[in-house]
């Protein structure tokens, strides 16, 4: 029986103590009615062995391509130590660390998390995470319509640079609390949030500003400026950052005058490996005076009886098992282990290796886009600094470019032609420190076929 | 000692970082940072022993008996996470096309059938990331599924006052009021209150089956029956599960919409905390209303996501959810397969009603003696707190110096001083019996020596914590000597 440890003997022993015959006994306050199903479609149990000829089968199937799209999700080194941490059973099979005392593994390295993630971020306070970086944003939207009291306003400014997949999530999260997410067009020749439509809602009542940097082109916004636009109209400003970029970008605490009132982003580049998506995790953090209305798990430092430090779970009264319906937010689990992975990610990179990741990965994505456009009719859309992404021009329809390219075992980018159809026949194009001039070369040589016989 | 004091200039981990040099010329001075972030400056020794070390500070699974309860804490077969993790479906990006997903994907269009199979529902969505965002997903769909139809006055929840502070938290988030209704001296629902509860402001219920009481719902085709001849719809909470798996399913009972916990009760890890699943399950008339995307399976055989799904409530994830953690679930599903699946509430209702009886006899009280255990149950230590003046609190911190997780303390906060024990499946009977004497053990304390409860626990790495202190003086993060921030 898998993982099932009681023998003959034992269930014998049990049942007789509690004084049934068969264990099916235990279950009859079920009516039943409720215990007649018919398990017959459910398949036949397998042995480890034989579970991993499976999944070696399936996961061989989905190949080894090269890729190069990022668009939210990027392909870094991890470190061999940090999963082998990670994954160790104190880690991996621990619960939430409520009992404290028997917990300060988790609770402390939680607290190191905090501390770095405010460091590269330059903000005050930071929470032990959320899910993913999406709702991360959107959890920042219900904390800046409860924490802006000078405006009283359910409606955000969000631009149409941010992720569209952001944009989705927070349209789902927050709508059934009415909030409205009004969306901020961009300039066409830059591809940054076009300043002068943020000037003419100057006057117009928001809770907040939403800045993505880089955003969802690459490209670096005037983030000095658009945050100091929202703090002069009673908006608070609320920094959607790659955190790998914040290694070598301005970090949103010291953005304009004031800095930003909430950062939040996808916490993936930091020692998460890809795996289709998830699990990744959200990070938030957060000026001093906004702690309390932060969401999910924050840890704090104090002391035990002998006067010693140690760690716990702390500011519970926020939390829904305390507050139930006037808590912050419903979320208990977060992304713990995603979480350990990033600290000691974190830990062994520094902010000085963290800096020559993102300097590589912004040099090989220039070496990319020079590399492409020198073929015939593939062009950089926005002439405008970016970071580590770029959108190309490309001569038609990305769609088929991208399917032959896969034939050939090539991710080539991200089709931008659903979600920006204004951009005509644009693509989403990265790479990162781990891609060598070879592999950039391969793409060049594959794009240059395709569109010699094609196009 | 924190990471961040062992750190000392120009020090590095110097294998890690790519060996080139920082050319950021193309970025104007004005987007860029002007000194590197504070972070530690430490060698990859020091990291690996320093986080080595600090996993040795930590309860879990693999080390220790964790008899958590509502929390389902049993073995996380190592195979899942291997498995999870080869190359193929680790390095796997979201965006990644049809032609380079095809095994992934028929790993979660099966995870749906099975999901679905055992849970009794119409179609299950895989994408919400943890039990909190199942439901918010389950109650957003209940409420477009009344905006559709033009009913616009259900404005209320109903939510027992046994449930978890997650049911009436998720409620508000989607714009509801929520109306709690009372629990009978049995543990099970008030019928009567539900019925004076229910009308043309009902939106739904929330449910947990086996109760957050550790006790079956006897009643539900009742309830059932009520609040949807109101016009109401039920969610079944899925934190109990594993107490029903391969025994009884929610759709049978007539619940419109579920989530489900995989960390709980398909095995994949807690992790100190997450990452979760919550898969939803819906019946029929909420199927349109599902979260994108959902796995299908084309007419030549090929899975693809379906995202053309016009009343969708839209999407919850950046992605398509917790992959990695769905993975896990799969393989667990495999693992066990239908004779292994059906022995999961068998063994964990086994395992709970006989550490009940072992420890009714050693003198412990339980609080619902009438009823039969599920996967767990509760005792209540107010004996002792008013005799000998130990909370369940110490008696929980006491536990620890004996090697033991504590049990859930003070949920459900019906009931006074109180222990929810969960033993799970997994949990052979000679470490139920070491429990067993471990509560012994500390009983006897309590009534000689009970100063030695209260100031437990004695052998851990810290002494009882100032949680006030913790929270009156919030000490959030560490501060390097010199502000040296962008």
């Amino acid at each position: 029986m898998p993982f099932i440890p009681h023998t003959e003997q034992d269930v014998r022993q049990m049942l007789s103590a509690i004084g049934v015959a068969a264990i099916d006994d235990l279950f009859d306050e079920i009516p039943s009615s409720l215990r007649t199903v018919d398990w017959s479609g459910l398949p036949d149990g397998l042995s480890e062995m034989a579970v991993t000829r499976l999944l070696q089968e399936l996961a061989q199937q989905d190949g080894q391509p090269l890729c190069f799209i990022g668009a939210g999700a990027y392909d870094h080194h991890i470190p061999a130590a940090v999963w082998q941490i990670a994954t160790r059973g104190e880690f991996y099979s621990a619960y939430t660390p409520y009992q404290a005392e028997a917990s300060q593994g988790t609770l402390q390295l939680l607290y190191e998390y905090q501390s770095m993630m405010t460091a590269l971020l330059a903000m005050d306070a930071a929470n032990a995470s959320l899910y993913d970086g999406a709702s991360a944003l959107a959890e920042a939207i219900l904390m800046a319509v409860r924490a802006n009291r000078k405006v009283r306003s359910k409606r955000i400014l969000v631009p149409r640079t941010l992720h569209p997949a952001y944009r989705q999530v927070a349209q789902t999260i927050v709508s059934n609390q009415q909030i409205e997410l009004v969306e901020v067009p961009f300039d066409l020749a830059t591809g940054r949030t076009d300043q002068a439509a943020l000037a003419a809602l100057a006057e117009q009542d928001f809770a907040a500003l939403v800045i993505p940097q880089p955003n969802f082109f690459g490209v670096l916004e005037e983030v000095d400026q658009l945050t100091d636009r929202a703090h002069a109209s009673q908006r608070l400003a609320i920094g959607v950052v790659n955190p790998l970029a914040m290694a070598v970008l301005k970090p949103p605490g010291a953005w304009g005058t004031r800095g930003v009132d909430i950062a939040v982003g996808e916490g993936q580049p930091l020692g998460v490996p890809l795996s289709s998506g998830g699990p990744y995790f959200g990070f938030m953090s957060t000026r001093q005076a906004l702690v309390r209305q932060m969401p999910g798990r924050i840890v704090g430092r104090t002391v035990d009886l002998a006067g010693n430090t140690g760690y716990s779970l702390t500011l519970q009264a926020r939390e829904q098992h305390i507050r139930r319906s006037k808590a912050t937010s419903n979320i208990c689990t977060n992304q713990g282990l995603l979480v350990t992975a990033a600290t000691i990610h974190m830990a062994l990179l520094g902010g000085t290796g963290l800096a020559q990741v993102a300097a590589a990965c912004h040099a090989h994505t220039q070496q990319l886009v020079t590399a492409l456009t020198e073929l015939d009719r593939v062009e950089t859309l926005f002439p405008t600094p970016m970071f580590h992404e770029c959108v190309l021009r490309l001569p038609a329809d990305p769609g088929p470019i991208l399917a032959a390219l896969a034939e050939q075992d090539i991710l080539g980018g991200f089709d931008l032609s659903t979600d920006y159809p204004e951009l005509g026949h644009a693509l989403l194009v990265c790479a990162t420190e781990k891609h060598t001039s070879e592999d950039i070369d391969r793409y060049r040589q594959a794009l240059l076929n395709h569109t010699r016989h094609q196009i | 000692m924190l990471i961040q004091e062992q750190s000392r200039p120009g020090r590095r981990a110097f294998a890690q970082a790519p060996n080139t040099t920082c050319d950021l010329s193309t970025i104007p001075t004005a987007f860029r940072r002007s000194q590197p972030a504070a972070l530690p400056e430490v060698s990859e020794l020091q990291a690996v022993r320093h986080y080595t070390r600090l996993s040795r500070k930590n309860f879990s699974i693999d080390t220790e008996f964790y008899p958590l309860g509502s929390c389902t804490m049993k073995y996380n077969p190592r195979a899942c996470n291997s498995l999870a993790m080869l190359p193929g479906l680790l390095n796997r990006h979201p965006y990644a096309p049809d032609s380079h997903s095809q095994g992934y994907l028929r790993c979660l269009y099966e995870l749906q059938a099975i999901l679905r199979k055992v849970t009794g529902m119409q179609a299950v969505s895989l994408v919400p990331a943890a039990g909190a965002q199942g439901e918010f997903t389950g109650v957003a769909m209940i409420r477009a599924y009344h905006a559709a139809r033009g009913d616009h006055a259900r404005c209320e929840i109903i939510v027992p006052n046994a449930a978890h502070g997650t049911n009436p938290a998720t409620a508000v988030m989607c714009g509801y009021k929520v109306r709690e209704i009372p629990t009978l001296a049995d543990g099970d629902v008030d019928l009567t209150a539900l019925q004076q509860a229910l009308g043309p402001q009902t939106a739904g219920i929330m449910l947990t089956n086996p109760s957050t009481l550790g006790v079956f719902e006897r009643k539900i085709q009742e309830i059932a029956r009520l609040v949807h001849t109101a016009g109401g719809l039920l969610y079944y909470d899925g934190a109990n599960l594993n107490a029903i798996l391969g025994k009884a399913r929610p759709g049978d009972m007539g619940f419109d919409v579920i989530h489900m916990n995989l960390h709980k009760t398909f095995s994949t890890p807690h992790g100190g905390g997450g990452p979760g699943a919550g898969p939803v399950g819906v019946s029929a008339r909420l199927q349109p209303y599902l979260p994108v995307p959902m796995v299908t399976q084309t007419a030549d055989k090929r899975y693809t996501w379906q995202t053309d799904c016009p009343q969708s409530i839209g999407k919850l994830h950046a992605f398509a959810g917790n992959a990695g953690v769905l993975l896990r679930a799969y393989i667990y599903a495999r693992l066990l397969g239908r004779e292994g699946m059906q022995r999961v509430a068998e063994y964990a209702t086994l395992n709970a009603n006989y550490l009940a009886i072992k420890l009714r006899e050693a003198g412990f009280e339980p609080a619902y003696p009438m009823r039969r255990a599920t996967h767990e149950f509760i005792l209540t230590l107010k004996k002792q707190a008013t005799t000998h003046k130990v909370s369940a609190m110490d008696f929980a911190k006491r536990l620890l110096d004996y090697g033991v997780h504590a049990p859930t303390t003070y949920f459900p906060l019906l009931v006074p001083e109180c222990f929810l024990i969960e033993p799970t499946e997994t949990e052979d009977k000679d470490t139920l019996d070491t429990f067993v004497a471990a509560m012994i053990a500390v009983q006897k304390e309590v009534e000689t020596e009970p100063e030695r409860v209260r100031t437990a626990p004695h052998t851990l790495p810290v002494k009882r914590l100032d949680d006030v202190r913790a929270a009156r003086e919030p000490d959030l993060r560490w501060r390097p000597a010199s502000n040296t921030d962008g």
